[in-house]
């Protein structure tokens, strides 16, 4: 890794809690994000990486909250931060964007407020001159005619447009660090571009480094340099964006990789079933025992079973978790 | 925006014959007529022929279509007819009695709405604390009391044993009066706002742009009031106004416990004694103020709500 680490996360765990029990939601995730870096971390749903990001802003509400590890950001420990003092990070420094752009923007407000508050909130600006500046955070995301849109309501705005919204209000202060959950989810496709796009444009320009949660392989492979597969709450490798579509090396990330659809394939291979990972992803009160993946896992062995296996370093500087890495 | 208040004022008429024309029948149907409810009160017995001269007099021995058109046709030019009893025009009769009932109904809600939407705020923001768990429960409590058992209660207790407010009347229209009534009138509806605004509080509280609002780096407090308020209000709202009508149709009891000269006590009199046309006047009225209360509802909460068109 070269740069400066810009937020180092160190053996998080997150805790759920049911009937007084807890579960382990996320364990043993560890990973680092340079200062302009678009680090992606992917997996199916339920396998933690929402838990992960909402964990890194402090945002976990009950049943769910932080049960050890590290959160450094530009070196300081988060966890040690009082409630007031993250809140002052959030949304100035860090900030977020999240699957579902209508319902995460007030109904009852104009868009243009919504965006004003950042202002106010972190630039100790007063309503008028934060409306102003709405505007141009308006235009920046390029939406037209912003002097007008600014007093629409989310109900009368397009998806792309409500989530171009969002983008605006997340980087409204210049954050160090964007999380972006599924940003593109909820939108037609060729929205999606559009806003990827912008994403990628304005982050660039103001340096601010992005860690984009997706389950979309094609776009982490296109976003991000270095990308993370997280299964069952666990990092299962890590490694540079360009090596880990051609070299996966967990069996998880293999079939992941496998099971991506490729254009023009038929006509070079021949009519093929896609290939799918059978089985779905344990729930965190289930986790099996060894391995977590070992029960979908074609090449699983008694080991695999008995005994969890650790992360190994490979030789290209990326890591793993899987007895059989080689 | 005046356009939607007209056309929902102009909605208004259909609903109110309809009502008109239910009531019509339901008391031509019921057995029981004004001359036969004097002989029920066991002092007199009207002979058949003063009988026949005052239901000729108030044309009770024409066929039920012929008085409905009557009916119908004082309807339209406003005239609510004669009063039975009193002979005075029901207009007259009502004028008297709506304020009454009016002030009784808004200072009931207003003890509602005062105790209630607090009470829910604040046991929705501590979910689980004492607080809650008291304010709950006396929501509960407050909902199965009997209005005249409260009423009664109240009446021991602060006319009789501490003396502090006069026990039943209207007596000078002073304030002192409309204490009890009103509170016996306003637990049931301010327990059933205090959850209503408890269950819209935490819904709203889980809501995706509350999660927004705190990634923003907004305190708990100014989220509360730039983005909690106004969304709960919405649901708070559209219930006083349902609770308005409730309140209205159980004055009856309240106002028969306390002799207040309302259109609810009005109404049981007149019920009894079979003097149709103030029964019909008086619930016209209290339909027509039930609507007039939902209308203003409803365009206060286009007005905060902006996905609520004007139509």
């Amino acid at each position: 890794m070269t740069g400066q680490a810009l937020l180092e996360v160190e053996d998080l765990r997150v805790d759920l809690s049911v009937n007084g029990r807890s579960f382990p939601a996320v364990q043993d995730v560890s990973f680092s994000i340079r200062r302009g870096e678009t680090f992606g971390l992917v997996g199916e749903s339920g396998c933690g990486k929402s838990i992960t990001a909402l964990a890194l802003i402090g945002l976990l509400r009950n049943p769910l909250s932080i049960a050890g590890g590290s959160i450094r950001f530009h070196g300081q420990e988060l966890l040690d931060l009082s409630p007031g003092g993250l809140r002052k990070l959030r949304g100035s420094r860090i900030s977020m964007i999240f699957q579902e752009p209508m319902t995460a923007l007030n109904p009852l407000s104009p868009v243009g407020r919504q965006i004003a508050e950042m202002f106010v909130l972190h630039k100790g600006a007063n309503w008028s001159e934060a409306e102003r500046q709405a505007v141009e955070a308006l235009a920046r995301v390029r939406v037209p005619a912003p002097e007008r849109r600014v007093k629409d309501y989310p109900h009368q705005l397009s998806g792309g447009m409500r989530q171009r919204v969002m983008i605006a209000m997340a980087l409204a202060c210049g954050p160090d660090l964007l999380l972006a959950d599924e940003p593109t989810t909820a939108l037609d496709v060729t929205v999606q571009a559009e806003i990827l796009d912008l994403i990628r444009e304005l982050s660039a320009a103001q340096g601010t480094a992005v860690l984009m949660i997706s389950h979309d392989l094609g776009l982490i492979a296109n976003m991000c340099q270095n990308v993370g597969v997280m299964y069952a709450g666990r990092l299962i490798e890590q490694r540079a964006a360009d090596s880990i579509f051609l070299t996966p090396r967990h069996p998880y990330t293999q079939g992941l990789v496998a099971s991506l659809p490729l254009l023009g394939a038929r006509s070079k291979f021949g009519r093929k079933k896609l290939k799918e990972i059978e089985g779905v992803v344990p729930p965190v009160v289930a986790f099996p025992p060894g391995c977590r993946f070992n029960p979908r896992c074609h090449a699983a062995t008694d080991l695999c079973r008995a005994e969890d296996p650790v992360v190994t370093p490979l030789p290209d500087s990326g890591l793993v978790r899987c007895h059989y890495h080689d | 925006m005046i356009s939607f208040v007209l056309r929902r004022l102009l909605q208004m008429v259909p609903i109110i014959l309809a009502i008109a024309a239910v009531i019509f029948l339901m008391f031509s149907v019921i057995p029981g007529t004004f001359v036969s409810s004097m002989n029920d009160d066991g002092r007199s017995v009207i002979d058949a022929e003063v009988a026949s001269r005052i239901n000729k007099e108030f044309g009770l021995d024409d066929p039920v279509y012929v008085r409905f058109g009557k009916y119908v046709g004082q309807l339209a030019t406003l005239d609510l007819g004669t009063s039975f009893r009193t002979r005075q025009p029901v207009t007259t009769v009502l004028a008297d009695r709506m304020w009454p009932t009016a002030q009784l109904a808004f200072a009931s809600m207003l003890f509602a709405i005062v105790f209630g939407v607090p009470l829910g705020f604040i046991a929705a923001l501590r979910p689980g604390s004492w607080i809650d768990t008291i304010s709950m429960v006396s929501a509960v409590s407050g909902l199965s009391l009997p209005k005249f058992w409260l009423g009664l209660m109240l009446m021991y207790v602060f006319a009789l044993v501490l003396g502090w407010l006069p026990s039943f009347g209207y007596g000078d229209g002073s304030i002192r009066y409309l204490i009890l009534p009103s509170i016996a009138l306003g637990v049931a509806p301010m327990a059933l706002l205090a959850r209503t605004t408890r269950a819209a509080v935490l819904e709203i509280m889980n809501a995706d742009f509350v999660r927004t609002a705190r990634a923003k780096g907004m305190s708990e407090a100014r989220m509360v009031r730039w983005h909690l308020t106004r969304n709960a209000s919405v649901i708070v709202i559209t219930t006083i106004g349902l609770q308005f009508g409730t309140v209205i149709g159980q004055a009856v009891v309240v106002e028969k416990l306390f002799a207040w000269p309302g259109l609810g006590s009005l109404l049981v009199d007149s019920v009894t004694l079979r003097d149709i046309p103030v029964v019909q006047g008086a619930i016209l009225v209290i339909v027509l103020f039930f609507l007039l209360i939902n209308t203003l509802v409803d365009v206060v909460c286009a007005i905060i709500d902006p996905r609520i068109k004007y139509t």
